[in-house]
């Protein structure tokens, strides 16, 4: 199975600069495993204002049980969120902090 | 601030014409106790910051008005009710039985059948135990309660004959289980007999029910508990205890001579597939109701897998699949009306709904007057593929949406108040809890999806792309912007009149994503194009499903799905047929009508992250585009639009004459720019390999096409269903709402194409 090389910070720069999208083969790689994310915990976006403002979310993948809202810190662009939570799962996958 | 719903509701009628009266289904949560309410017309649900804006006009009529607010409760799960209660009202000696398929025997206490009033903890029933077992019930409503359990856990998706008896004489309860395969190993056969304290007879109140406890009544409607998950087939009750070899002897048909003085009723759920109603074969014909829509034309436990037609092995079908989850009618009361005035013009419109801090718009459409025209031009509401994905709720219950659209998921309030309110259902696209797929979906109930200004969570970043009804209002602001008369129709309407509602109008508009269709929809809008009508087929993936409705289950259409399509969940072996109309379900491309024989394409390719755009070919400077062409010199045709950034995107068609294109289709443009999260449609992919995507895949595209039909009709098809999304770009000055233009100016124009 493919395994993320934390050198390859091509790939995360690639992403940074475009994270909704058409994307290299090496980053769609890559990405298949961050999207991947499993229950429980699984991020989302919360909208707070549609195509204006949103905050994170975790979900557990039971439907009934509440989402998790992460309401401190609001996003005005939602490629600024698919970012923190690459980050965030970046640090989850390779102990690695980016910043 | 998260915004928290506190307010939805529903309508009885989706459409209605000048003089019809449509009511307003209302409930309220978090303390709101009154709100406002106001029809309006609806232009515009566009928030996108570069978009039309939110447009409604408000109408002063007599509905309007401040009105107190009540929760109202949706009481989901299926069962069967019994008609007549007095057989079933004296606990005395008894036998209850049938063959069940249990999908979640561990999911605590679940009903199989009885007369037993939960409130009361009064009457008998054979149940599922919280152990997962088989038990029975008896109650004298005095605080005796006993119960007999085989304590051997039912197997999962596993055929089993339960069987219950009582001997009131000897006070001798007996549980018998027989499982149809008895698995090595697998030690699940039992017949448990005991003595109990109970002293019959003692009086039921409660009715006799199938798959759910009496648990009192609210607005004259039946409450159940304990709703069974699974199939249950062939349920029997005797007026004595039978042994087991009697039991066995009941299962029969007919019923053999010898039992017939002990039969109560046996039921056959295989007869009147097509309807709510249980049919009781012994001589007491004590017929019942099922609540709820479970699911119909359910293979048994004698289907041999030799027939997968219910119509031809009715026998084999004798199941009916139950479900804690199933909802038809949320039977709420109406809190206001509306007379839709004669003056109204046909079009879509809402009840808006004001509290405090939240609201909703309860979408209906009004039609013109029955047998009459009040424009050339009739918009086609899509609405039989709004209750295909009514309240869906994929991505917060499976963790792959993100990959699968390429972005994050993305909630909005609706969805947050769908996933606290389980109650309110599914679509045709989600799982039951069992896991079991969806086939039916109601209008009757709050359909939150169904809201201007609501996008769904996993189509755009951010849930930034507009779907269905907010997709289709797009059409209709453009629609008012250039100045075209419309007359405003529905599938509902299409499915019940056929080709009478569209004969005679000069052109016919499709909304973005007409999914799917009924056969009498489709043999209507195939029959128009035969007499020279002219289609505008403004989206992507239409014409894909065959879908059915049912005079005998309003609000509802049924949806089977079969092997091969897009889809959560496919169908399961033998049951691929309608319930409702006993047609073959599925694609229609399957059935030997390929979407392309319709409107020059089919279903290609679908992706939810960017939108592209369509570059001319050769087909646009043929003379006979030439109208369609008129004024716009640019080859590359839409690279903007608040949907996804272009008009070709999110789900496309192509144009392939070996699926029904005519031969004589025009491709106009194709698409490109689309991402490789786009992937073509799974039909199209019998043998997988690498570089499916649209990068690197010709076949997943979509075409623009355009063809004439017999007597001087035709059909211009965006075969995208981001189109309409570029329609305003520029203050409505682009090419792709100078194409539209065209085509409509042409197909309003009465002059063979």
């Amino acid at each position: 199975m493919y395994k993320i090389d934390p050198a390859r910070k091509d790939l995360v720069e690639e992403f940074r600069a475009n994270p909704v999208g058409n994307h290299s083969a090496d980053l769609q790689q890559m990405l298949n495993v961050v999207r991947g994310e499993s229950f429980p915990g699984k991020y989302v976006l919360i909208c707070v204002k549609p195509h204006r403002e949103w905050v994170l979310g975790r979900l557990s993948g039971v439907r009934g049980d509440p989402v998790e809202i992460l309401e401190d810190r609001v996003f005005t662009r939602a490629e600024d969120a698919e970012w923190e939570v690459f980050r965030r799962r970046w640090k989850a996958l390779t102990g690695e902090c980016l910043d | 601030m998260i915004k928290h719903k506190k307010i939805v509701g529903y309508t009885n009628h989706i459409s209605a014409a000048p003089g019809d009266t449509v009511g307003f289904m209302v409930s309220c949560y978090d303390g709101v106790t009154r709100y406002r309410a106001d029809i309006v017309r609806l232009i515009s649900g566009d928030l996108h910051p570069e978009g039309a804006g939110f447009k409604e006009t408000v109408l002063d009529t007599p509905a309007a008005g401040d009105f107190p607010g009540r929760e109202q409760k949706i009481h989901a799960g299926s069962h069967a009710e019994i008609t007549d209660r007095t057989p079933f009202s004296v606990l005395s000696s008894f036998t209850l039985q049938a063959m069940i398929w249990p999908t979640t025997p561990q999911r605590g206490r679940q009903a199989l059948l009885g007369a037993w009033s939960e409130p009361e903890q009064r009457g008998y029933a054979l149940m599922i135990g919280d152990d997962g077992a088989p038990m029975l019930v008896l109650g004298d409503g005095q605080g005796n309660i006993e119960t007999v359990s085989t304590a051997k856990p039912l197997q999962e998706r596993k055929w089993c004959f339960v069987g219950a008896s009582f001997d009131a004489e000897t006070r001798t309860a007996c549980v018998v289980q027989v499982p149809s395969v008895e698995y090595p190993l697998a030690d699940s056969t039992a017949e448990v007999r005991r003595t109990v304290a109970i002293s019959a007879p003692v009086t039921v109140e409660a009715p006799f029910m199938i798959a759910a406890l009496y648990d009192g009544e609210a607005g004259g409607r039946v409450i159940g508990a304990h709703h069974y998950n699974g199939k249950i087939d062939s349920p029997r009750v005797a007026n004595r205890a039978l042994d087991r070899e009697a039991m066995t002897a009941l299962m029969q048909r007919p019923i053999p001579a010898g039992l017939l003085p002990a039969v109560v009723a046996a039921w056959d759920f295989s007869r009147a597939i097509p309807t709510v109603h249980i049919e009781d074969l012994s001589p007491n014909r004590l017929d019942g109701t099922l609540v709820n829509l479970p699911a119909r034309a359910m293979t048994g436990h004698a289907w041999t897998g030799e027939e997968m037609n219910w119509q031809h092995a009715p026998e084999q079908y004798g199941a009916v699949h139950f479900h804690e989850d199933d909802i038809h009618d949320a039977g709420w009361e109406v809190d206001f009306e509306l007379v839709i005035p004669e003056t109204m013009k046909s079009g879509v419109y809402a009840a808006r709904l004001v509290s405090g801090s939240d609201e909703d718009r309860i979408p209906f459409f009004v039609r013109p007057p029955r047998g009459v025209r009040t424009a050339n031009l009739a918009l086609l509401i899509p609405t039989a593929s709004y209750w295909a994905y009514a309240n869906e709720h994929m991505a917060i219950e499976a963790s792959d949406y993100e990959a699968f659209s390429g972005h994050l998921t993305s909630l909005n309030s609706e969805d947050l108040f769908l996933n606290s309110h389980p109650e309110f259902g599914h679509s045709l696209y989600d799982v039951f809890t069992d896991g079991s797929g969806v086939c039916y979906s109601s209008r009757l109930r709050p359909v939150l999806n169904m809201r201007p200004g609501v996008t769904i969570s996993w189509v755009g970043p951010g849930g930034n792309m507009p779907w269905q009804f907010n997709a289709d209002l797009h059409i209709v602001d453009w629609l008012e912007a250039m100045g075209h008369d419309y007359d405003v129709i529905t599938d509902d309407d299409l499915d019940a009149e056929g080709l009478p509602l569209i004969d005679g109008y000069h052109a016919v508009m499709t909304g973005t994503h007409p999914e799917y269709y009924s056969t009498h929809m489709w043999d209507a809008v195939e029959a128009y194009l035969g007499r020279g009508g002219r289609l505008m087929y403004m989206g992507g993936n239409g014409f894909y499903s065959r879908v059915a409705y049912s005079d005998a289950v309003p609000g509802a259409i049924e949806l089977r799905r079969t092997e091969v399509e897009f889809r959560e969940k496919s169908g399961a072996p033998g049951e691929y047929y309608h319930s409702f109309s006993g047609e073959y379900g599925g694609i229609w491309r399957r059935i030997g009508r390929p979407p392309g024989s319709l409107v020059g394409v089919g279903m290609a390719v679908e992706g939810f992250d960017i939108c592209g755009y369509y570059r001319r070919k050769p087909g646009s400077h043929d003379p006979r585009a030439a109208f369609i062409f008129d004024g716009v010199d640019d080859e590359i045709i839409g690279d903007f639009g608040v949907v996804g950034g272009g008009a070709a995107g999110i789900e496309l068609d192509r144009c392939d004459t070996s699926l029904g294109s005519p031969p004589h289709t025009l491709v106009l443009a194709s698409s490109e720019g689309l991402s490789n999260h786009y992937f073509p449609t799974v039909e199209d992919c019998l043998m997988v390999s690498s570089g499916l995507g649209a990068m690197d895949n010709p076949q997943a595209r979509g075409d623009m096409v355009f063809f004439e039909t017999p007597n001087g009709g035709g059909v211009f098809s965006t075969s995208s269903m981001s189109w309409s999304g570029s329609l305003s770009h520029n203050n409505y000055d682009n090419n792709v709402s100078r194409i539209t233009d065209n085509v409509l100016r042409r197909f309003l124009d009465p002059t063979p194409l």
